[in-house]
């Protein structure tokens, strides 16, 4: 295998890994703030304890998030060096930006978070609460203008600078809202709330189905239903919003995610199927004219298909299909499940409902798997571009590191994630297992 | 052609200023790692680990955002070092993230064998993270093979030359006695007293390896000096860094452990300030051709971006020097345990 393979299996598996966390820790700050906000408002030691209990697990996810995520900062450096000297002006300022506005606030006031309940009032806490949230949101916002850039590139020009052909800014605010970053933060954003909602409903289904911890969970459950409905209604939203800015600016991309290949022609809907790109032929159930239906407004208007495209600028099509299309399964299904959760409810019968609240238990794996293949769909949609139509990635690799250097880091990086993605689970369910704590209930904010 | 002229130089110094800023401050907690295992009793250790339990994360952010403002800075030189640093870069990686779980982790359960692993992790990232991080600084004042594209063009053992290993074990050193000092600071009672042992030993172990180092840079890289021979002002510099590093014992017999802190704060301003002002205008040198170097002219951004980021340091960096600050105050006094801490 060379360099640029390997490379690109690491940078996939380090970027998978990170971003088990960093979802739960965007998602779960915006449901502290309910909590904790509840708390403060009503004076109810339950929504206390409810903090408490979901700080703990915060902290948790926050840990791996940062260790798995200054990897990811450094590995544009170590594997894309040529990437780094063509963009650096462009995308080093983003992730610079970051740093300051986003991982300052986030890390400073976790601080007050984990460890100053006895040193703040219940509205000081409630404040640091915020402000890790919004640090959280605003990383989010910074990264994925870094990588909106890669996709829809705007706001540069090229130049041949001291040491070579490189991307300069010519207008800043261009670069950050470039085509696609509004659609794309909006949908990781409501991706990131889905995760933590989810969370918080499997943990409450699971105490509610071994009737314990029943007030807290019913609570708990409440905050999530809202929040995942909330999330999942509104990822199907910017989801679509997302895909019509594909059709714009990539249409090789959103050919890929739908098998479609004739160079002009109507195109339907696939609900599944298969792509044989030998063959250049999808099998499977779909909507005639759907496709052009939801990006033009007019089921018999053309869609560009992958023979529009040069067969050495077309990405991999079956493996973007099969992403895409779980993806959306499993965004529908998840709507589904917060509905029916939610008029359950309503109803006032969840808590007895135990084959959904089973379901529930489990579905904690659907949000997350939904953005592992989002993402996918979004990076693999884009090859063989690094950054889109201006450099691709098999020119991005760094000269200086051979193929073993590679493989060396990459078999040490899967036998330490695996390590610890063991221990995350074991550490993430005996936290569960143990449970809000009594203590809890009982003040011990400083009061002034 | 002023602002051309301009802008690379104050970049040198903002990052300058960020890498002084994580060496100081990331400087303590991880010297905190590395003395922590000098002490068996587990309460000593956990006190030791959760008297910097709300500050560590903050404090690696300097890297993170000094890593960044290379990047968007100096493209040239963050892809030549990282890449051409690979394996020692993974390893500091791979020390970072073990630090970081293992603060997460030790305290989850409470097993003898559990805490020992995950405090020797501890420890030992601690140490090896310092070490890298002063083999790194080391290797671009010694001088690093690149080729015409700027690309390093040596092996991972090239980067283990004596004067690196040297700066490496100094920096160690230099990190350990800065923990010391924090953690006679943070802490009272039995353990209060071992870590005034601590520091004493430090402070023998870091002037000796400075005193070794300093003097291979003299003999072995005399162009370090040449800007303080040229102008002779600037000859206050390591005299206030030798002052400060002499007043840390001054201090400490006099129980002034906040001073002492300062103080040690203040020698790794200056011995990094040294080697800001014996490198500039260059940022990684070349061997043995030294006109291959990355300067902060070939190397930097354009204007433009150079403007820009001015601007975003200018919004963010009071703002964060603010709350910071205010966290710091926040969290004064003696480190004490509760249900919440690690």
């Amino acid at each position: 295998m060379d360099a640029v393979l390997l490379s690109r299996v690491q940078f996939g598996l380090t970027i998978g890994f990170h971003y088990l966390y960093p979802p739960l820790s965007i998602g779960l700050g915006a449901i502290l703030i309910v909590m904790e906000s509840l708390y403060v408002r009503t004076g109810n030691p339950l929504y206390r304890q409810m903090t408490r209990f979901w700080v703990r697990i915060f902290g948790l996810t926050f840990a791996l998030g940062v260790a798995t995520g200054i990897v990811m900062e450094f590995q544009f450096g170590t594997n894309w060096a040529t990437y780094s000297r063509f963009v650096g002006d462009v995308f080093g300022s983003a992730l610079a930006a970051e740093g300051i506005f986003a991982f300052f606030l986030e890390s400073g006031f976790l601080a007050l978070l984990l460890f100053g309940w006895d040193k703040l009032s219940p509205r000081m806490h409630l404040f640091s609460t915020v402000m890790v949230a919004l640090g959280a949101h605003f990383s989010a916002i910074w990264i994925v203008v870094a990588d909106s850039w890669m996709q829809t590139p705007a706001g540069y020009h090229l130049v041949d600078a001291a040491l070579g052909r490189r991307a300069e800014i010519t207008d800043f605010w261009a670069v950050v809202f470039n085509p696609s970053s509004v659609v794309r933060l909006s949908h990781t954003i409501l991706g990131a709330w889905s995760a933590a909602a989810f969370l918080v409903l499997s943990v409450s289904a699971y105490y509610l189905l071994r009737r314990r911890h029943q007030e807290f969970a019913r609570a708990s459950m409440k905050i999530g239903l809202l929040v995942a409905i909330l999330a999942s209604l509104g990822s199907l939203v910017t989801g679509h919003s997302s895909a019509l800015v594909v059709a714009q600016y990539q249409p090789a991309k959103l050919a890929a995610m739908e098998g479609h290949f004739p160079a002009s022609a109507p195109a339907g809907l696939y609900l599944f199927g298969w792509v044989d790109e030998g063959r250049q032929q999808t099998a499977g159930l779909s909507l005639p004219g759907m496709l052009s239906w939801m990006v033009h407004g007019d089921a018999s208007k053309p869609v560009t298909g992958l023979s529009a495209v040069p067969s050495q600028d077309r990405p991999p099509v079956n493996p973007v299909f099969q992403a895409y299309h779980l993806m959306v399964g499993l965004g529908m299904a998840l709507i589904a499940l917060a509905l029916l959760g939610g008029l359950l409810w309503w109803r006032g019968t969840l808590a007895e409902t135990r084959w959904l609240l089973w379901i529930l238990v489990f579905a904690v794996l659907g949000p997350q798997a939904a953005n592992q293949l989002g993402w996918f769909t979004a990076e693999v949609g884009r090859q063989p571009w690094i950054v889109y139509g201006v450099m691709r990635t098999a020119e991005a690799v760094s000269k200086a590191v051979s193929a073993g250097q590679v493989l060396t880091s990459l078999i040490l990086f899967t036998l330490i994630y695996l390590a610890l993605f063991v221990l995350f689970i074991f550490l993430l369910d005996q936290k569960i297992r143990h449970g809000p704590l009594a203590d809890d209930l009982e003040v011990a904010y400083r009061r002034r | 052609m002023s602002t051309l002229v301009e802008l690379p130089v104050i970049w040198y110094g903002l990052v300058g200023v960020l890498l002084i800023g994580y060496a100081i401050l990331d400087g303590f907690d991880l010297g905190v790692g590395a003395l922590h295992l000098f002490t068996r009793k587990d309460e000593h250790r956990r006190l030791m680990i959760n008297s910097i339990g709300p500050v560590w994360d903050g404090n690696e952010v300097w890297l993170v955002t000094g890593g960044g403002a290379l990047f968007a800075a100096f493209p040239e030189v963050y892809a030549t070092v990282f890449s051409g640093f690979y394996l020692a870069m993974i390893l500091l990686l791979f020390a970072l993230i073990f630090r970081a779980v293992a603060i997460e982790f030790r305290s989850k359960v409470s097993l003898a064998w559990w805490r020992q692993t995950w405090d020797v992790s501890f420890g030992a990232a601690s140490i090896l993270a310092s070490l890298l991080l002063g083999v790194a600084f080391g290797n671009i004042v010694w001088g690093v093979p690149l080729d015409g594209q700027r690309e390093f063009i040596g092996s991972f053992w090239d980067l283990l030359n004596p004067y690196a290993l040297a700066v490496g074990v100094t920096t160690v050193a230099l990190f350990m006695m800065h923990g010391a000092i924090y953690t006679v600071l943070k802490n009272e009672g039995d353990l209060q007293a071992i870590a005034r042992g601590w520091v004493n030993n430090t402070i023998i172990f870091f002037v000796i390896c400075y005193g070794i180092t300093t003097l291979a840079t003299l003999v072995y890289v005399p162009h370090m000096i040449q800007h303080i021979r040229e102008h002779p002002i600037l000859f206050v510099l390591p005299l206030l860094t030798m002052l400060a590093i002499a007043n840390i014992p001054r201090e400490t017999h006099h129980g002034r452990d906040f001073l002492a802190f300062l103080s040690s704060g203040a020698a790794i301003a200056g011995l990094m300030g040294l080697v800001g002002i014996g490198m500039f205008p260059i940022l990684v040198l070349a061997r043995p051709d030294p006109n291959m170097s990355l300067t902060i002219y070939n190397a930097a951004s354009s204007p433009k971006t150079l403007t820009i980021m001015l601007i975003i340091a200018a919004i963010g960096v009071p703002i964060v020097l603010a709350y910071t600050s205010s966290i710091y105050y926040i969290f004064r006094g003696k480190t004490k345990l509760d249900s919440m801490s690690y």
